[in-house]
């Protein structure tokens, strides 16, 4: 190599005491409980009676410099320089003086950004790239997450919900978003249209076969290329092929739709973390703002909201009252699509005479 | 200001309405940014963004970029459109490992945007799904200058590709009554300990730690991660029968019965008739619900430690699995117990890089192989709190079963005199 280039520092993972506010270090696993004072701040307190106000705030998630440096500035003025951001991406202020708390709520709302988040709310989107900037989305994330926030901004600012929702989304069938209370995916209803003047150069074709869930890809000439052919009957749609193999085209503006799956749940409180299940599907992909998917969720919240106890999340709203239930009450279809049949399908049919009239 | 920016008309409607509006963020670096360089690339990024809302279409491709010495870390993207829209045609991602627990100074912040002002597109997020800061938008010759930037001054890349990716804890220890564990110091023992198998991609497919104090698992572990930690207690619940009574004489009786009492997968608590609680210890489960609507009240015990559990991980391409128990409990407490934990998921990820398939995570491994080839791969004894229930069907073979019976007999007793010593 003609210039001389630097070697990395391989530091990994930056010890992240350095950046915490001087009472949550001092106070390091010395808290005692804690208090949600509105929706948006908690203050936790120690057992020493030290206690640290947090002020959680929605944004863009993508951030520009401008609106980087806008939350810093806050932080300096209204806060006390400390910021930590949550796992879906809502930020946080800490502060160790009360009389902090009102005037930080008030500027981050001046400037457009949301208080709330904490408890039974729905909490931020949880989402990831779409056509900003993954290579294999179906669909936009940032714009599907912005409509819908827009509409539930009330729920995200208020507690009325039973206990915490969790949304997701996803762009693609590797479902990146995760598990969710409501989770709205890319559903693909049809299998990938090849383009054959292209699989040879760009795809090694033994690992798109072997990528296959179903063993529905085989190697294949085509106008005399070496190609690749999928059985259309026991195609899945599901779209693995298409990353190692882009010619596999599998995105499709009229045929890829969206999917809403409800009852996924990561925590262990009451029940077993829990999978999310199909409710709805056949739903337009329809940019810039999506209407038809978020009137589906805003649906599922309603009802959720009228029916469910408290501290109940959704799949333990729903495993109360029963899957029949829950379709009489949303009034979504139930379709031979909502019956598994992938492995292991046999644990979700009712083996019992378990049946509510 | 970019002088003939491309329009946007879908694009503009995203920026009604009353939450937070990203695309008037990248407009305003499009328009109101003193670099040019920045006002072109957004006003391509845009542009693009545009096109695919008309055609309902993603327009980026993935290629080969990475720093020097270094094989992952960044997520390559060249546009499919550059033709159309050359100022953003290269716009990779960098991603940056954030510091455990995602704690930052405004400082931080400011020192890490005026690098990414310098180098990138002026757009960040805070954190992808695998826990990274994504720096969004670099060229690939901008990509080592932001690198090295920012590597002199602590930070380094995560893992992108069949490697170890960035690790995840909760707020933790930091700000939270029910941590068991020191969240942060064993991601960052974890991780940092693996840091050529982050930066040096080598493995069957990606391989993520995820730790969370208690089993609320906050920082979805057990789902989302191949190795995931979870602090617990071995100990009595600590119950302040004072703050029982206050949230009795607050909430009423009624409420804690169908709120509390009831809701207790093993019917573990009991109301006393002065309103205090009964808890069966032995049999509850750690669940945290209780814990959870009664933070004054009730508390993790003092023997803590940790539940290893193993093979998280989302859909592609068996369907989505959840971590299952590999160890059921373990001290976290000394050097030599986190040497212990790390050797654990040397073994773990060794044998897996040796069996597992091309593309196949490590818990599709262990579907494929079953539970106790894996434990006997990695030198770990079976435990009934592995399984939810034992074997439903006759059709296996048994004929070691004397052997084994031995075992577990030879096991009780080591116990037993580890127990009395």
């Amino acid at each position: 190599m003609a210039q001389e280039m630097r070697s990395p520092i391989e530091s990994g993972c930056p010890d992240g005491f350095q950046y915490m506010h001087p009472v949550m270090r001092k106070n390091y696993g010395q808290w005692a409980y804690h208090e949600d004072i509105r929706p948006g701040v908690l203050v936790h307190v120690s057992h020493n009676g030290d206690k640290i106000w947090t002020v959680r705030a929605g944004t863009q998630r993508i951030l520009d410099l401008f609106t980087l440096r806008k939350l810093c500035d806050i932080g300096d003025e209204y806060g006390e320089g400390y910021i930590r951001f949550t796992i879906r991406s809502n930020i946080e202020y800490q502060l160790g003086d009360e009389a902090k708390v009102e005037p930080l709520i008030k500027k981050l709302e001046d400037e457009g950004f949301v208080v709330g988040g904490t408890r039974n709310s729905v909490t931020m989107i949880s989402h990831t790239q779409g056509w900003l900037h993954c290579d294999i989305p179906g669909t936009d994330a940032s714009g599907v997450v912005k409509s819908m926030m827009d509409e539930l901004i009330g729920e995200f600012t208020s507690w009325d919900m039973p206990n915490r929702v969790h949304i997701t989304t996803s762009c693609c069938q590797i479902n990146c978003g995760g598990q969710g209370d409501i989770a709205i995916n890319v559903q693909h209803t049809k299998p990938p249209k090849i383009n054959h003047d292209l699989v040879s150069n760009v795809c090694e074709r033994p690992s798109v076969v072997a990528r296959c869930p179903v063993a529905a890809i085989r190697p294949a000439l085509v106008n005399g290329k070496p190609s690749l052919e999928v059985d259309e009957k026991k195609c899945i749609c599901c779209g693995a092929c298409f990353p190692p193999c882009p010619p596999m085209q599998i995105n499709d503006a009229e045929h890829s739709k969206l999917a809403i799956w409800v009852g996924g749940n990561h925590s262990n409180a009451r029940g077993k973390p829990t999978f999310q299940k199909l409710v709805a599907s056949g739903i337009p992909n329809n940019p810039p703002r999506w209407p038809e998917a978020t009137a589906v969720v805003k649906k599922i919240l309603k009802t959720y909201k009228e029916n469910a106890k408290d501290w109940e999340r959704m799949n333990d709203w729903i495993e109360r009252v029963g899957w029949p239930r829950f379709f009489e009450l949303t009034g979504l279809p139930f379709t031979k699509y909502h019956i598994d049949n992938w492995r292991g399908a046999r644990n979700s049919l009712n083996a019992s005479t378990h049946i509510r009239f | 200001m970019a002088k003939n920016t491309y329009p946007t008309p879908m694009l503009d409607e995203l920026e009604s309405g009353p939450w937070p509006s990203f695309i008037t963020g990248i407009k305003r670096l499009r328009d109101e940014h003193p670099d040019e360089r920045i006002n072109a690339v957004t006003n391509g990024l845009l542009g693009q963004l545009e096109h695919s809302y008309e055609t309902r279409k993603g327009y980026w491709k993935g290629g080969t970029v990475s720093v020097y010495g270094y094989g992952g870390g960044i997520i390559p993207r060249f546009s499919e459109v550059g033709d159309a829209f050359p100022e953003s045609k290269e716009f990779h991602t960098l991603r940056v490992q954030p510091p455990a627990g995602n704690f930052y100074t405004t400082d931080m912040l400011r020192q890490l945007g005026d690098s990414w002002e310098k180098w990138g597109s002026g757009l960040v997020t805070f954190h992808g799904q695998t826990g990274n800061i994504m720096f969004i938008g670099a060229t690939t010759e901008n990509t080592q200058h932001f690198f090295d930037e920012i590597n002199e001054y602590g930070f380094d890349l995560g893992g992108a590709g069949p490697c170890v990716r960035t690790a995840m804890s909760c707020v933790g220890a930091a700000r939270c009554e029910m941590s068991c564990a020191h969240e942060h110091g064993i991601q960052r023992w974890m991780v940092n300990n693996f840091t050529d198998d982050v930066h040096r991609p080598a493995l069957p497919y990606k391989f993520k730690f995820k730790v969370s104090g208690c089993p609320n698992d906050c920082q979805n572990a057990i789902e989302r991660s191949d190795f995931a930690i979870i602090g617990t207690w071995r100990d009595d619940m600590k119950v302040n029968q004072e703050e029982v009574k206050n949230y009795v004489q607050k909430k009423g009786r009624q409420y804690l019965i169908d709120n509390v009492i009831s809701r207790c997968p093993t019917q573990a608590i009991s109301l006393r008739d002065d309103d205090t609680i009964e808890v069966d210890n032995h049999n509850c489960v750690r669940c945290m619900h209780c814990l959870n609507v009664m933070p004054k009240a009730l508390h993790p015990g003092d023997d803590r430690g940790v539940t290893i559990l193993i093979g998280g991980k989302r859909t592609l391409k068996i369907g989505d699995l959840m971590g299952t128990v590999v160890v059921p409990f373990k001290k976290l407490e000394t050097k030599e117990d986190y040497e212990s934990l790390q050797e654990m998921a040397e073994d773990i990820i060794d044998f897996w890089a040796e069996n597992g398939l091309e593309h196949e995570r490590c818990g599709e491994m262990i579907e494929r192989i079953g539970l106790v080839n894996f434990l006997e791969g990695i030198g770990i004894d079976v435990d009934p709190n592995m399984v939810s229930s034992p074997r439903q069907s006759s059709y296996a073979r048994m004929d070691g079963w004397d052997e084994e019976a031995e075992k577990w007999f030879e096991r009780k007793r080591e116990e037993k005199q580890a127990a009395s010593a």
